[in-house]
Formats: structure tokens, sequence, C-alpha cells
């Protein structure tokens, strides 16, 4: 049997830029920052007082009632597979749940929902402590309530990768449905992290821009000024289907996921392998993987967050894995950092680059590192023929993830 | 307290945690059947009434409040 073809017919986001898709796309295409100061009296203390936070809040969305035992991550993933969901033509459909999966992942997970019981715990005693809780903290719990939303019964699952477990997510939901497991599944990140302790954490490694003073501009892939990344909140959520059953209902397709790879580097806990040489790799198995042409890869959204290493890192894998023609996105120098959600986002402004034959911008690159030797959409959006694209995601532990996207 | 006080109590605890519309509130009602409380839910209400009413419910007891009404008589007897 010859291995089905997986494609993309829907897309559903809340983030930083917008509340939806369709708003987040013009925001990115427009070159606007989604990084504002935080102005809550908690963040006066912190080395950092800047973040992505979102546009539109979950309570514009749900009720008061459903949020009270959902943590954010777990919001953003109903409200962004929602979204996805409708927007593939799946709302009211009569779609087998035997045959429908879900891959949603979170970097973090519930650990707003920890800090705040753990406050109530040491203020009033144990009894107070919400009945809510372990399902609220659960780090399958997005996945677990986009699965009870939608009627998944072929499994939910809840990759953790760190900052590459929306890509990797994605990853997942292709082996599941090239294995024949479902014919739709959910996939994609969410993250929420945007509270003191988190930020603290990310500070102390000395991981976080503290341009404090100008928060639009502190995000800076590949700029000689970068001074780390951005914390930014929000969810992402595509709905992958296999070819021959979108067909069959006369479903649209925006892309195919043609292919991933995945690899870890067994190197350092943190840091990145000194040479790229696992992120090398994920990228070489992706592009095996799909089955397209290096040349029609022209166009890569980079996993760039804008801190010093990395950026130059990637940089210098993808010149050996792919070569000199591609030309980059850092679509992180708008949305901030989305962490787990990172991943699924970005696949989604690949996938969309490919539909509008676009290159989104990266903003802030004024002054470019000397080592940036590749082409980027600097400032503004670039028109352009987008046959493939690449999207990359490396996380904390080594991970690196590769996706492939193609026209349909 | 009368047994019209405390239910109007208990509905506004059942509106606050579940989302139950106070009119739906009477005596006769079951917390689960007719008012759609789920068991984590009556954890929280069970927690909320302790508080607003002065009194202990302790948790071998919530078994046997399956009415509205099964509340207010246990709550109108302690307090």
């Amino acid at each position: 049997m010859s291995r089905p073809d997986v494609v993309v017919t829907g897309l559903g986001a809340t983030t930083p830029l917008g509340g939806d898709v369709a708003s987040t796309w013009d925001a990115m295409l427009a070159g606007r920052s989604g990084v504002s100061a935080l102005t809550q009296e908690w963040a006066e203390q912190l080395p950092v007082r800047i973040a992505a936070q979102l546009a539109v809040e979950p309570s514009e969305v749900l009720d008061r009632v459903r949020l009270r035992r959902l943590d954010r991550s777990e919001a953003i993933a109903i409200i962004a597979a929602q979204q996805a969901w409708a927007d593939a033509g799946l709302a009211g459909s009569d779609l087998d749940g035997e045959r429908l999966a879900v891959s949603v992942g979170s970097g973090i997970g519930g650990a707003t929902t920890l800090l705040a019981q753990d406050d109530i715990l040491e203020a009033s005693g144990p009894r107070r402590v919400s009945p809510h809780t372990i399902p609220m903290l659960m780090p399958n719990g997005p996945a677990a309530w986009v699965g009870l939303e939608l009627g998944a019964k072929a499994g939910v699952h809840s990759v953790a990768s760190a900052c590459a477990t929306g890509a990797e997510a994605i990853a997942l939901g292709l082996d599941i449905i090239r294995s024949g497991r479902a014919d739709v599944v959910v996939a994609g990140g969410t993250e929420a992290v945007i509270h003191p302790l988190p930020i603290a954490g990310f500070s102390s490694m000395r991981a976080m821009s503290t341009r404090n003073d100008d928060p639009e501009r502190a995000s800076r892939p590949w700029d000689r000024g970068r001074d780390g990344f951005v914390l930014g909140e929000g969810a992402g959520i595509v709905v992958l289907e296999r070819a021959e059953h979108a067909a069959a209902r006369g479903a649209r397709v925006y892309a195919r996921l043609a292919g991933a790879g995945i690899t870890s580097d067994a190197y350092d806990i943190v840091q990145p392998h000194a040479e790229g040489e696992g992120a090398i790799r994920a990228i070489a198995k992706a592009i095996a993987d799909a089955d397209v042409a290096k040349r029609d890869i022209v166009h890569v959204n980079a996993h760039a967050t804008s801190t010093p290493i990395g950026d130059m890192l990637e940089i210098g894998g993808l010149h050996k894995a792919l070569g000199d023609h591609p030309v980059l996105s850092a679509t992180k120098s708008m949305t901030g950092h989305l962490l787990g959600a990172a991943g699924a986002l970005e696949s989604i402004a690949t996938i969309l680059a490919i539909r509008d034959s676009v290159v989104p911008p990266t903003i802030n690159l004024d002054d470019p590192d000397p080592g940036l030797t590749l082409d980027v959409a600097a400032h503004k959006a670039r028109h352009m023929e987008i046959p493939a694209a690449l999207n990359n995601a490396f996380g904390f532990g080594g991970h690196n993830v590769a996706l492939v996207f193609a026209r349909p | 307290m009368t047994r019209d006080e405390i239910t109007t109590g208990l509905a506004e605890i059942l509106e606050e945690v579940a989302g139950v519309n106070p009119d739906d509130v009477a005596e006769g009602k079951s917390f689960t059947d007719d008012l759609d409380v789920d068991s984590l839910s009556m954890v929280e209400v069970v927690v909320a009434a302790e508080e607003k009413f002065g009194v202990k419910i302790p948790d071998n007891e919530v078994q046997n409040l399956k009415t509205v009404g099964d509340a207010v008589s246990y709550i109108a007897a302690q307090s």
C-alpha cells in the first residue's frame, strides 16, 4: 500500500497579534509587533517586564463558568481548535470520532494553575484548593479538552518537547495519518505562562531580552543588537487530513504536509549542539521524507528566537542542509516566542506563505549580524512564488523538528 | 435562617460555580439530574456553602444531599 498524502484543511489560532488566524496573518504581513510592557504589579520587581500577551482574552470567547475549570493554556487550545474545526468545514459534520485523533502539546503546561492553587493552599488550607486543579495542570489537559470538544476517539496525544512541541505535535499527526490510525488529526500547540515564576526562571538563564524600555523592538532575530527572546502566549492548531478523505468531502486544501524530520542532540540539556548537528539532520530528514526538491523549498520560517547563539547556529544549519537560496522569516520578531505553541503558529504562517505567495517580514532587523548569510525579508513582506517551504522548531532538551509544507 | 433564605443562598453559589440559572433552583430539584452539577462542581458548591452558612458538611454526608431540599434541611439543622 502506498503512503497516503496528508493535507492541511483547517487553521485556528489566538495570538498576541490577533484573536484568529486572519487577524494574526494580516498583522504579520503588516509587520506589527505584539510585544508590550507588562503593567501588572507583579512585574515591577522582575528583570524582564515585557511580553507578547494575547490580543483577545479567552473571557471574550468562552463563558465564565467554563473558564473556571480551564487553565489558560487549555482555554486557548479549545478556542484555536474550534476555529480550525470550523475552518475545515467540519463543524456539525458526521465525521466518525473513531477516525479522529488529537495531537496538542504544551511546553510548560498548567504552571499558572499550579502556582495560583499553591497560593490558595498556603493562605487558606487544603480544603480550599479547587477540585479542578489536577485536570487544569496536567500536561495532557489541552489535548484532552480538545478531544472532548470535538469527539475524538482515535486517541488524544500530548507531545512535550519544550519549544519544539507545536511542530512535533504536527509531525506526530502526520505519522498517525500515514499509519492509518486516523483520517483526521487536530494538531498543534498551546502556551500561557506569562507569570513571574517562568519569567524569573528564563531570565535567570539569561535567555530573555531585557529591552524593557522598547518592547516592540525587543524581539530582533539575527540583528546585531539581539539580547534574548521575548515570552509570548497563544495557541495554534491545524487540521491534518488524509488527502483522499479531504477530496472525498470536497474540503478546501491549504497545503500538503509533505514531510517531517525529528532528531535529538544528545549533547546538552539546554545548549544547542555547537555545530547545529541535530538541526541539520532534522532538516535533511524532513526534506528526504517530503520527496520535494531542495530548490523548490524557497522559504523557511526559522526558529530564530532572538538569542545570541541559537540564531546563528540555525543559519549555518540551513546553509548545510538546504543551500543558499531560501528566503527566511523570523515571525517571532512580531509574535514573541510562544514556546510550545511556536512551532504550530509558525507552521500556520508557513502554510499561509505558500497559499498567498508571500514571505512574511522579519521586523527589527536593522543591523544584521555579519553571520546572516542567507536572504531575509527584512521589515517588509516579499511577494514570490513558494512551491514548498520549511518550518524549524528546536527546544530545550535537544529537540529538533523540521516540517516541509508544499502546494497541494 | 429560613428555608427560602438558604435556598436563595444556594442558588447564588450554584450560579457562581456552575452557571445554574437561579430561577431553576428549587427544593425539589436534583443537583445532578436537574441542575447538571457534576461531581467536581458539587465539591465546590459544598465548600462554598460551608463558608456561606458557617456549617460543616462532611464528605460522607454529601452523597445524601441529592436535592436542593436535602441540602437546605441539612444546613438548617446545623446552623
